[in-house]
């Protein structure tokens, strides 16, 4: 089975500085990987800020155009000529946003996105059959229509603005969801909610699902795969339990050391992990080292010798 | 000892009349709680639980339409005693940044981009500390050195700093007086997980050699679970739970407080962990009797009519909740079969 | 609707007063349309009579009384005002909104034509304007000639206003939900800039009767359509304030100020009703 989406040696560089500076940013540096090859999955890109995974999102809705390298999906390229394709590559990849209180606009009511949606992307006209569009996405996120119908984004809570959002994406049946970490302003309590339901979506409504986040303890929960990202480029990529149980590249391990665990109690656990130079670590990549395929399947960056 | 701060009862709301539309948010409703010097005190509770108010009330720093309706907030400083419900303006002016400071969220804005770092440390910490010139720039220099900054950031710009060492500034800026209690508003929220754990280590040292107290607000359990001593659990505007650190994780006495505790999914345990049905109630218009009712799995007619009284349910721990011995942590499901790795 | 003004009235007093003033006004203009008078025609009434009961705001040195002059002068003033202001909104609107959103070459080539109306004297084309029409110069076209320059300091101030918007998440959001950008800009953002097109509107009013005031006092346009302006012009030359009838400029004078001032109110309240974050307030967010 062909990949729903590849991602083949995108770059992305930004000029910083004047125009005459010649300085440039690598936001993205030579990435590649696909998703959906074997079926519905999971795919979480994990990284700090900085590390051009939002970049990576914003280029594969085709927000952006890559430097260079081909982002295709299903086949075609993501940056379409005109509005009719692109209506037509919407209806089949759908993003969820970071922030479920700004996705919303705070004047106007929530359906107002929903019934577009429904009537630009599924062709609908009337008033009942958009209703029944909309309460269908709404039940697969476990809210109905009655309880959303006529609200305003400041009376619903976090949680349910973000499940309105993901279902919003849900109504024109895409097959891939981006979904630029979900819930990260979601608060705790609500958290687990979304991502049980990212987890539904994938086994009951066969959905790809790249979740992009930087919470190692939800990634290691719902993804099949995962790719870790700094400074731009990809530094481990595999298997996701295989990954996170045993990291091998530096980075990730510094990664995972730092995530702080509700069952280690007093201060122990802030002190730095003897054996990674923290400090260097985060703020520099490996230079220019190349991707290598292990034994167990993951890619590893190693250094150059 | 005595402790450093008490407070009893506290009410505060947000009185609000708009074109006749009247509003009184109870944000703030009826706290009591003791903070003791030396301590690490948590306070952990969802977005619009009112921990933001209420820790506003307690920095001294609140402006109508909130408004401080009952109840007091006493501190003991080594300089003489102050309730913040009911001093002077002069009187804040003095203990301001000298006794108390405040750590502020997002670190990105709180420092005024146009102005050099070592001036933004000028405006806020000179006259506290009463020193100027050489001698100040000496003294913040220091400082800076304890944070692990290079001195010179002193002539940057704070755009010209990551996020992580902005945060150290604002750390910095807040604890040069050494003051003697330190509210921290989400100070690690915004930021990356491993720089996240650096200022995390940052705090704890400096709490530690300063011996000042701190009240540490945030809504992550992880983080509460390594640096609080004490963790008071904030809900709908009043205080549900309080127990030492570890007693909270292993044998919550409240029903929100085990599912707070069991959602938190960890690294290595693939356990189906539950989700909290409903949401939080609207402060403006909380259900009767106990807050969480509509939420609980264990509630009963009571509950929906009563308020439970915060009271002493073991060595350290209190809770307000009519069943509290029926409370049991809760444990994951069985674990999912893998699926098959593609 | 009926509402949003019981609650306005009840609780905002700048509403009320404002609401009051401009209705004084209104009224006084509104009377004209069953005026026994005619306004264009001269020396009817006794000379220069002072106020009084039979001549409620007396009669000028052409032989017209007052009151009813001033009915038209002020329906006719009014109006005009009314139309520059719509006119030069929806201008500014949806060169504004457009500039803002789009962006790119689009955005350089509206604001560079913003920037030349701006810098273009309005004065000496609206002179030019009168020598050239005459007579025949009529109210609307004024109107149209005004508007197209009174857009342009509104017009960067939504877009400003458009350009913040763009990059919000829900801006977005509403690109994912297949909405063209003609609906995200008039139904997305249009809300958040209802503000700055109502306080604009009263101030743009103001600033084109003030405009026509001085031309027809300065006797550029056609003097027989009664407006406050020719009010005035016509009691400068007959030197009113020498011959000492007072009343002829006072009182026209007196009633602009209370419409002005009504005006400003009504802007002020309302606008501070419209405003997004006052909206969000009562709605309890």
């Amino acid at each position: 089975m062909s990949a729903l989406l590849e991602v083949r040696g995108v770059s992305k560089v930004f000029p910083i500085g004047g125009v005459l500076s010649g300085r440039q940013m690598r936001a993205v540096d030579d990435v590649s990987f696909s998703v959906g090859e074997a079926g519905p999955e999971i795919f979480t890109i994990i990284g700090e800020s900085g590390s051009g995974k939002t970049t990576l999102a914003r280029m594969i809705l085709g927000l952006e155009h890559p430097t260079s390298g081909d982002i295709i999906f299903e086949g075609q390229p993501v940056t379409h000529p005109n509005r009719a394709l692109r209506l037509k590559f919407m209806g089949k990849v759908q993003p969820v946003f970071q922030n479920p209180f700004e996705a919303f606009n705070p004047l106007k009511r929530v359906d107002g996105y929903l019934a577009s949606t429904a009537r630009q992307f599924l062709g609908l006209r009337d008033a009942a059959s958009i209703d029944a569009a909309m309460d269908g996405a709404l039940q697969k996120v476990g809210l109905s229509l009655a309880e959303v119908k006529g609200r305003y984004p400041h009376e619903l809570s976090g949680g349910q603005l973000q499940r309105v959002a993901i279902a919003r994406a849900l109504i024109p049946n895409p097959s891939l969801l981006i979904a630029d970490e979900p819930v990260s302003m979601v608060d705790a309590s609500l958290r687990m909610a979304i991502v049980n339901l990212l987890r539904d979506l994938r086994d009951n409504f066969g959905v790809c699902v790249i979740y992009i986040t930087h919470d190692l303890a939800t990634a290691y929960y719902i993804s099949d795969r995962l790719v870790i990202m700094q400074r731009g480029l990809i530094v481990e990529m595999g298997v996701a339990r295989q990954i996170l149980d045993a990291p091998q590249h530096p980075y990730s391990r510094l990664l995972k050391a730092s995530v702080l665990s509700p069952e280690t109690f007093g201060g122990a656990a802030l002190a730095p992990p003897p054996d990674l130079d923290a400090s260097s670590l985060a703020t520099s990549a490996s230079p220019a080292g190349a991707l290598v395929v292990q034994a167990d399947g993951r890619a590893v960056r190693l250094p150059s010798s | 000892m005595t402790d450093i701060l008490s407070v009893q009862d506290l009410k505060a709301y947000y009185l609000m009349n708009y074109f006749g539309v009247r509003r009184e948010v109870r944000a703030v409703d009826g706290v009591t709680l003791s903070i003791g010097r030396n301590e690490v005190y948590g306070i952990a509770g969802e977005s619009s639980s009112g921990k933001t108010s209420l820790i506003k009330v307690l920095a001294a720093a609140i402006r109508p339409p909130l408004r401080i309706v009952g109840g007091s907030a006493l501190y003991r400083f080594t300089t003489g005693d102050i309730d913040i419900a009911r001093a002077s303006r002069d009187e804040l002016d003095a203990i301001r940044w000298r006794n108390l400071s405040y750590i502020m969220q997002g670190s990105m804005s709180v420092l005024n981009p146009l102005r050099k770092v070592g001036r933004i440390f000028e405006d806020f910490a000179s006259r506290p500390l009463g020193l100027s010139g050489a001698a100040f720039r000496q003294r913040v220099a220091q400082h800076l050195e304890r944070l692990k900054l290079n001195p010179n950031i002193m002539n940057a710009y704070p755009h010209e700093l990551s996020g992580g060492m902005r945060q150290r500034v604002t750390i910095g800026l807040a604890t040069v007086c050494n003051p003697e209690f330190i509210i921290a508003d989400e100070p690690t929220t915004a930021l990356d997980v491993v720089v996240q754990k650096d200022v995390l280590g940052l705090i704890k040292d400096l709490q530690t050699s300063m011996g000042s107290s701190i009240i540490f607000v945030t809504h992550d359990m992880a983080v509460h679970a390594n640096i609080a001593d004490r963790i008071g659990i904030i809900y709908a505007g009043r205080l549900v739970e309080e127990a030492p650190t570890k007693t909270l994780f292993t044998a919550p006495k409240h029903p929100y407080t085990a599912h707070l505790v069991a959602s938190l999914p960890r690294i290595g345990d693939t356990g189906q962990r539950p989700a909290l049905e409903g949401r939080p109630p609207n402060l403006a218009d909380p259900p009767a009797g106990c807050r969480f009712h509509p939420r609980c799995p264990l509630v009963i007619d009571k509950c929906k009519t009563e308020v439970p009284p915060l009271e002493t349910v073991g060595p350290g721990q209190r809770s307000a909740c009519w069943r509290w011995r029926d409370v049991q942590p809760i444990a994951p499901q069985r674990p999912r079969v893998m699926e098959t790795v593609k | 609707m009926f509402s949003v003004f019981r609650d306005l009235i009840r609780y905002n007093a700048e509403f009320a007063i404002g609401l009051v003033l401009v209705g004084l006004v209104v009224i006084l203009a509104a009377l004209s349309f069953v005026s026994p008078v005619d306004p264009t025609a001269v020396y009817r009434a006794p000379l220069d009579q002072p106020p009084s009961l039979q001549y409620l705001f007396g009669t000028n040195s052409r032989g017209q009384d007052m009151f009813w002059q001033l009915a038209f002068a002020f329906r006719n003033t009014l109006s005009f005002g009314v139309m520059v202001a719509i006119f030069s909104r929806i201008v500014a609107i949806l060169v504004g909104l457009v500039a803002g959103y789009v962006g790119g070459w689009v955005d350089r080539v509206l604001m560079f034509i913003n920037d030349i109306f701006v810098a273009i004297p309005i004065f000496p084309i609206l002179i030019l304007f009168y020598f050239v029409m005459r007579a025949n110069s009529n109210a609307v076209l004024l109107a149209l000639l005004m508007a197209g320059f009174g857009w342009p300091y509104d017009a960067r101030l939504i877009r400003s206003v458009a350009l913040g918007l763009r990059f919000r998440e829900f801006s977005r959001q509403a690109v994912f939900a297949g909405m063209s950008p003609v609906k995200i800009m008039f139904h997305e953002h249009l809300p958040y800039v209802m503000p700055i097109i109502f306080a604009t509107a009263m101030a743009n009013m103001i600033w084109a009767i003030g405009l026509e005031v001085t031309l027809a006092v300065l006797g550029f346009t056609n003097l027989n359509i009664p407006t406050v302006g020719t009010t005035l012009y016509w009691a400068n030359n007959h030197s009113s304030l020498v011959v000492g009838t007072w009343w002829w400029i006072a009182i026209p004078v007196a009633i602009v100020v209370i419409m002005f001032v009504g005006l400003f109110l009504l802007a002020v309240s309302l606008n501070e009703y419209i405003d997004p974050r006052s909206r969000l307030r009562r709605m309890g967010a």
